[in-house]
């Protein structure tokens, strides 16, 4: 059975965001109906401005409330280095580690043949622009470990190899802190394959 | 309800909240099962990296009021090689989304299960063409999944022959006196390629792929495709995205 009006509007359009089923959808709306005006107009003011302020960095294409995103505009870090992701939250991840000075490159997802996604829909040729004077050395491919994520990077690498620079990617392997006897064989192979020398 | 243990192949995955997913199972005992893998997307998961798609699982499964929970799952084989691979990735996945389309939940399909291991077990071989042992493999699909292409008699009267019209309808040859006026004959070598993709063995695939020139290749590559595509209704994603 649908509710009257206002309220269904909000469980279908709640329901549509992604991970969200229907009994959540009903729970979410049916909780933002018990809250306080002020907290639920601030909530309808962040979904507005998000939408106004915030767009894609003209460079990186990582999200961003001017042309040029913070990383970009960083004079402090290297133009030699830099790394391909899949997704803005991607830059926020690895920045939080503090172990990387250069720059970005967001593609905006991931090569999945299965939901019809090519390298034409990401922002591969962007990439092969930003490479073309030669002032980057490295390209740290960071994409995920996911089927998709792997695909993407050995599209990647099969496009820049011909470009001569220097080609890494994210070591796989196991967490940092666990045993080696409780990982599973798909990551214990591949910290195997991609181990380094000492 | 019981617990249950089958040997399946990961056909897709959908993120599902926080830290899940749904997969989509080819078992072999009883055909695609749709199932939720609680937690897996944490780092640290006791299922690892062992639920990616394509990977071969002896899983164990609990069955849920819509969809089943796997409980626990073992590596029969990982096919590593084929995620590192851009071409191999893309036709292997190809494969996983016709099995995908053509398997039926709870229909028990042994033919289906072992045709997409063998296929995958040809990419895995690393042939000079995946993209012939995709076509092939696409062939062989729709074949045990009740779209067999009558490549050797007429579809419609069953008379033998080197018929020279292809009906994607009629699925197959058709002979002078059962084909549509006006059809367009198969060109030269066209008809001996679709044999070859659909009955030869894996590792003969590379030696027709090698001699033959692109035309025969190209022209057997599309029929092979529409063919997937009249018979599961769409075109497959995939397909197009294969580098050849
Ligand atoms: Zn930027
Ligand atoms: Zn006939």
């Amino acid at each position: 059975m649908d509710y009257e009006g206002p309220i269904q509007d909000l469980i279908t359009e709640l329901g549509r965001l992604p991970g969200i089923g229907p009994k959540s959808a009903q729970r979410l709306a049916f909780h933002l109906l018990t809250v306080d005006a002020t907290d639920a107009r601030r909530l309808a003011d962040a979904i507005t401005s998000v939408k106004e302020r915030v767009r894609f960095c003209e460079v990186c294409f990582n999200v961003s409330e001017g042309p040029r995103c913070r990383v970009c505009r960083d004079e402090r870090r290297s133009d030699e280095v830099l790394c391909v992701v899949e997704e803005p939250r991607d830059v926020v991840a690895i920045e939080r580690t503090g172990e990387f000075r250069g720059r970005y490159h967001v593609l905006g997802g991931a090569i999945s043949p299965l939901d019809g996604i090519g390298p034409a829909q990401l922002r591969v040729k962007e990439l092969l622009a930003r490479l073309s004077d030669g002032a980057v050395t490295e390209v740290v491919i960071a994409t995920n470990t996911s089927i998709e994520g792997e695909a993407t990077a050995s599209y990647l690498s099969r496009q820049l190899q011909p470009l001569g620079v220097r080609l890494t990617r994210l070591a796989a392997g196991l967490p940092v802190g666990g045993d080696l006897e409780y990982a599973d064989e798909v990551t214990l192979g591949r910290a195997f394959a991609g181990r380094t020398q000492l | 309800m019981r617990a249950y243990r089958e040997q399946a192949i990961v056909l897709r995955t959908h993120k599902l909240g926080e830290t899940d997913r749904i997969l989509h199972l080819l078992s072999t005992g009883r055909g695609k099962v749709r199932a939720v893998a609680k937690g897996v997307r944490r780092p640290g998961s006791r299922f690892g990296g062992r639920l990616e798609v394509l990977s071969h699982v002896d899983a164990q499964l609990h069955p849920g009021r819509t969809l089943d929970v796997v409980t626990q799952v073992e590596l029969v084989h990982a096919f590593s090689a084929l995620r590192s691979d851009w071409t191999r990735s893309a036709c292997a996945q190809t494969l996983a989304e016709a099995a995908d389309r053509v398997a039926q939940e709870g229909e028990r399909h042994v033919a289906l299960f072992v045709l997409l291991r063998e296929s995958l077990l040809a990419l895995e071989a690393d042939p000079r063409d995946p993209a012939a042992v995709l076509d092939a493999g696409l062939l062989r699909l729709a074949s045990v999944a009740g779209y067999h292409p009558h490549l050797r008699a007429c579809a419609r009267c069953g008379a033998p022959g080197e018929h020279a019209v292809l009906h994607l309808d009629a699925g197959g040859l058709l002979c002078p006196a059962c084909a549509p006026v006006g059809a367009q004959p198969l060109a030269e070598g066209v008809l001996e390629g679709l044999r070859v993709l659909a009955e030869a063995p894996w590792e003969d695939l590379d030696a027709w792929a090698s001699q033959r020139d692109g035309r025969i290749r190209r022209s057997c590559a599309a029929l092979v495709s529409s063919y997937l595509a009249h018979h599961l209704g769409a075109p497959l994603k995939g397909w197009e995205l294969v580098p050849r």
